[in-house]
């Protein structure tokens, strides 16, 4: 456990932030599932009798429509005689017990869950309806829990982050060769913009389902030449990466405007969302394809002679070269990598808004390379771990998601994530870039004075 | 020796200093003094613990328990900046200069001489004048440091500490990367320190040197002083004693050379003006040393042979058969190795765990499928660990904080690991202790017995007469000459072929023991 935190200290972090959000979202939550269908039925068989007027009242379109419809179906087929089941507004309630009161008849309870039980109505039936004020309220019990932690708000969390975590595998690489790669944002929207445009090549709107995975592809490979070029110039000239990178990140931009004429592409098949917005095994397509290849990826890198010269390669070059590391191959392959992801990026997000749009990925690179730093990537090169950048990006998402629920507006937003981010790098700097794990119990102790000492 | 009034304290006092690291102890109750205008040498293995008693003394580190006195009077030195008012200047090896900022502007960074805001870098010119005069050296203030040799970069540094009346100078092993000649200008200006009154603390890993330069001289060793005595009472072998701990029999292990068929012939090597028609041979279970002066073109001749330069012409013959070294890669191919002189930088990746340092050439080896098979990794790397006898606290340990012998044996044992039998070693001992060195020299003549050639480049002239079975000298890119009766030839025969000119006093007086 110890070496799980020294190794991805940051993990702390997430799970602290994770905690701060759940307590800030914590709020009331009316049951009304299976298990308060249920427990509203044993209510009822145990404390009325089958010819009691029952009304069972849903909101309209809510998870309390569905618990009274299904409730008062399981009332009848239980044998209640007069069960009235309602699912609307407030006014039809007041209608329902109008209608009640005019038939002259007696109301033995009131079953129901969620938003209804704020309804006034509710609470004013002993004076609007005086008859019925001996009536039995049933409800479920309503319980607390943070709005952060729900199935529907987590898969939020990682829908929003998976364009930024895709690419920050291949940038993580880049970046343990010490390099950089600002291209990447601008290869969202080449990508995006390239397999839109063959889909509507294919036949638009009307294209085969064949013709989103061909043009994701083109898109894609199309981005990873783009990365070879930009690897060569790299590796080959010995050109900044920093400047080899913005120079196609320009070029990339400005190509996706110009095959566009700078419009969006709407022409596309239905198939094209499968990716961002479908689900396989009941799970996203985005989660499972994080997961695979986040796992694929960190096999690479621990397990795989080519990972371990990547770290070579950034840790000392020159120490690399004469161990007899191909040292500029590997340079053009991790900035290929960074491309072809950035082009699946592109797809994704092509998929996920279902439309290819020449400004797609503006700024993308810089939330890409934060999330690799807050990971725990050095930008010294050398070090850093593919499943820290996961963690790295999530902890992004997870800030701009609680963010979110507390309702706070877009420029405050950026001003704390921005704030994060540097808190993350400082945190690292005074550990010394050896994981959150320097400031847990110590297992050998300051490892900084420990190596100037035997070296001394 | 100067006259030193009993009554007078002296500059500098360390009175039981101790301090602990984690794991560590680093310096058990060690005392020092120094005296003005006394040179004290201060000498040890690896890991005695001199950098920390230097770093103690230069604010870097708090000692745990101790005591600093400077003229009698206790001054605890918190903080380097503290170091430096209390009149203390270190010279690290790695030196603290600019490279792109002119002489005087690093003399004065930091404390420039401002009117009104602005530099007055006239008067800053004839203050770095009138120092240089007064250590009498040439160097133009006005030049960049990075186009300063090592030597000059070194009196810089010097001059720097003199500039902030510095009256205890600590060098960490100044003679390091020094010429001859340029170490025979430095004790000069040593000297010259001496006599204006200043305390010269020197620390150094060549033992010659101390006789030349020191008054007295300092050992310490596993973090406890042994003992402190004048140059003249102690000679070269229980110096060693002292810092190892036992006796040394001999500082080179005895060699007997089973010579074998020709590996490696080399004609004709050039590259621009550093190696200039290099032809020669050598055979298996051959040593052959490669001596010369600091530039001569040694270093450049073995990064030809291991392709991590390209060379302009010329022909290399592995067995008989000519073959073409293009890369390291092609080099590694034919089984050749290069051990370079600078393994910081150009042979580990210091921040990697040896484990890894050790596997990097050796991947493909280790591979299965397309993973690694970790565990061959492992226990290939155990048996070298117990084979040469490395000491590690553990695999994973970052090759940074493993002393310098065993840096060097982790990159012996991953070019071993990939059958090398080609070796190029290029300063097989530099910044090694004394200990290890005997280790290393065992190692070679073990590699030679298993018929393995090695090309061995030293400026260690001892070393290169006590380990070669045949000497080839080099200077200006040339080989000047080749020496075939080691066991009859004199360091003077290689100075002489070394330098164009015949050996100076200086220069054999450094080279003799």
């Amino acid at each position: 456990m110890t070496r799980l935190f020294a190794d991805y200290g940051m993990v702390l972090v997430l799970i602290g932030l994770c905690a701060l959000f759940s307590v800030l979202t914590i709020k009331e939550h009316m049951p009304s599932g299976t298990e308060a269908a249920e427990a509203l039925l044993e209510q009822v068989h145990a404390e009325c009798s089958r010819t009691d007027v029952i009304l069972v009242v849903g909101a309209e379109n809510t998870d309390s429509a569905l618990l009274a419809e299904r409730l008062g179906r399981e009332l009848r087929e239980a044998g209640y005689a007069n069960v009235r089941t309602v699912v609307g507004s407030p006014r039809d309630m007041r209608l329902a017990l109008d209608d009640l009161q005019a038939q002259g008849r007696q109301l033995a309870a009131v079953a129901t869950a969620g938003d209804v039980l704020k309804w006034r109505v509710l609470d004013r039936i002993s004076e609007t309806h005086p008859a019925f004020a001996g009536y039995k309220r049933m409800a479920p019990e309503p319980y607390y829990w943070p709005g952060f932690l729900t199935g529907s708000n987590l898969l939020a969390i990682v829908d929003r982050i998976v364009v930024i975590a895709v690419i920050a595998i291949g940038m993580t690489m880049v970046i343990i060769t010490a390099g950089i790669d600002l291209s990447v944002g601008s290869l969202i929207a080449l990508s995006a913009v390239i397999g839109t445009l063959v889909m509507k090549h294919l036949g638009g709107l009307e294209a085969p389902v064949w013709a989103v995975p061909v043009g994701f592809l083109a898109g894609t490979l199309a981005c990873g030449a783009v990365g070879a070029l930009g690897g060569v110039v790299v590796a080959q000239f010995k050109v900044p990466p920093f400047i080899a990178t913005l120079g196609i990140m320009l070029m990339a931009r400005g190509m996706a405007f110009l095959i566009t004429g700078g419009f969006s592409i709407y022409q596309v098949p239905d198939a094209l969302a499968w990716l961002g917005q479908g689900r396989s095994l009941g799970i996203p397509n985005t989660v499972l394809l994080l997961g695979v290849l986040y796992v694929a990826a960190h096999v690479f890198m621990s397990y795989t002679p080519l990972g371990r010269y990547i770290y070579a390669v950034g840790g000392n070059t020159q120490a690399a070269r004469l161990s007899g590391v191909p040292v500029k191959a590997v340079i053009v392959f991790v900035y290929v990598v960074s491309a072809l992801a950035a082009g699946l990026g592109g797809s994704i997000q092509a998929s996920q808004l279902k439309t290819g749009t020449p400004n797609m990925g503006v700024m993308f690179e810089l939330y890409v390379i934060a999330a690799v730093v807050v990971g725990g990537t050095s930008l010294a090169g050398g070090s850093g771990r593919i499943l820290g950048t996961l963690i790295g990006a999530f902890i992004i998402s997870v800030i701009q998601n609680g963010m979110n629920l507390l309702g706070m507006e877009s420029y405050t937003q950026q001003v704390v994530l921005g704030g994060v981010i540097l808190g993350a790098v400082l945190l690292d700097k005074v550990r010394g870039g050896k994981g959150i794990g320097a400031f847990l119990p110590a297992r050998t102790g300051s490892s900084q004075e420990r190596t100037q000492h035997e070296q001394g | 020796m100067q006259e030193r009034p009993a009554d007078r304290p002296p500059l500098l006092e360390m009175h039981g200093i101790d301090k602990s690291f984690p794991g560590v102890h680093a310096l058990k109750n060690v005392s020092l003094d120094l005296h003005a205008g006394e040179v004290l040498a201060l000498v040890g293995e690896n890991g005695a613990g001199k950098s920390t008693l230097i770093k103690i003394l230069g604010g870097a580190y708090r000692p745990d328990a101790g005591e600093i006195r400077l003229d009698g009077e206790s001054r605890p030195i918190v903080s380097p900046t503290a170091a430096q008012a209390a009149g203390i200047a270190i010279i690290y090896q790695e030196f603290n200069l600019v490279p792109d900022l002119t002489v005087r502007e690093n003399i004065f960074l930091g404390r420039e001489r401002v009117r009104h805001g602005f530099i007055r870098a006239a008067e800053e010119q004839r203050e770095a004048l009138a120092l240089f005069e007064k250590i009498g050296i040439d160097i133009d203030p006005g030049a960049r440091c990075r186009d300063l040799t090592v030597a000059q970069q070194q009196t810089v540094e010097i001059a720097k500490a003199l500039s902030v009346s510095a009256r205890i100078i600590v060098m960490d092993e100044p003679t390091a990367a020094l010429t001859s000649q340029e170490v025979a200008s430095l004790f000069a200006i040593i000297r010259d320190l001496k006599s204006r009154g200043i305390g010269v603390i020197y620390i150094s890993h060549r033992i010659e040197e101390i006789f030349g330069v020191a008054d007295r001289v300092m050992v310490l060793r596993d973090g406890a002083h042994v003992g402190t005595h004048p140059v003249e009472t102690v000679s070269r072998e229980t110096l060693i004693e002292m810092m190892v701990g036992r006796s040394l029999e001999a500082e080179f292990p005895a060699r007997t050379a089973h010579l074998g068929a020709e590996r490696l012939r080399v004609e004709g090597l050039c590259r621009g003006e550093a190696v200039r028609d290099v032809s020669f041979s050598v055979r298996a279970g051959e040593i052959l040393g490669f001596a010369g002066l600091v530039g001569a073109g040694r270093t450049e001749t073995m990064r030809l042979l291991f392709g991590a330069d390209k060379a302009d012409r010329g022909h290399i013959f592995i067995d008989g058969r000519e073959v073409a070294i293009r890369s390291p890669r092609d080099a590694m191919r034919h089984g050749i190795c290069l051990l370079s002189e600078d393994r910081k930088r150009h042979g580990l990746v210091l921040k990697h765990s040896v484990r890894e340092n050790f596997g990097l050439p050796n991947l493909e080896r280790f591979r299965r499928g397309p993973f690694l098979d970790g565990r061959a990794e492992r226990s290939l790397f155990a048996e070298y660990i117990e084979a040469l006898r490395i000491k590690v606290s553990g695999q994973e340990q970052p090759a940074e904080n493993v002393s310098g012998g065993n840096q060097q044996k982790v990159v012996l044992a991953k070019w071993l690991a990939r059958q090398a039998d080609i070796i190029l070693i290029d300063e097989p001992t530099r910044g090694i202790d004394v200990g290890a060195k005997y280790e290393i020299y065992q190692l070679m003549n073990r590699l030679t017995d298993q018929g393995k050639a090695i090309i061995m480049v030293s400026s260690e002239l001892p070393e290169v007469l006590g380990m070669s079975d045949r000497i080839i000298v080099m200077h200006e890119g040339r080989i000047k000459g080749e020496i075939t009766d080691v066991a009859g030839a004199r360091q003077e025969d290689i100075l002489a072929m070394a330098i164009a000119e015949p050996a100076s006093a200086n220069e054999s007086d450094r080279a003799s023991t």
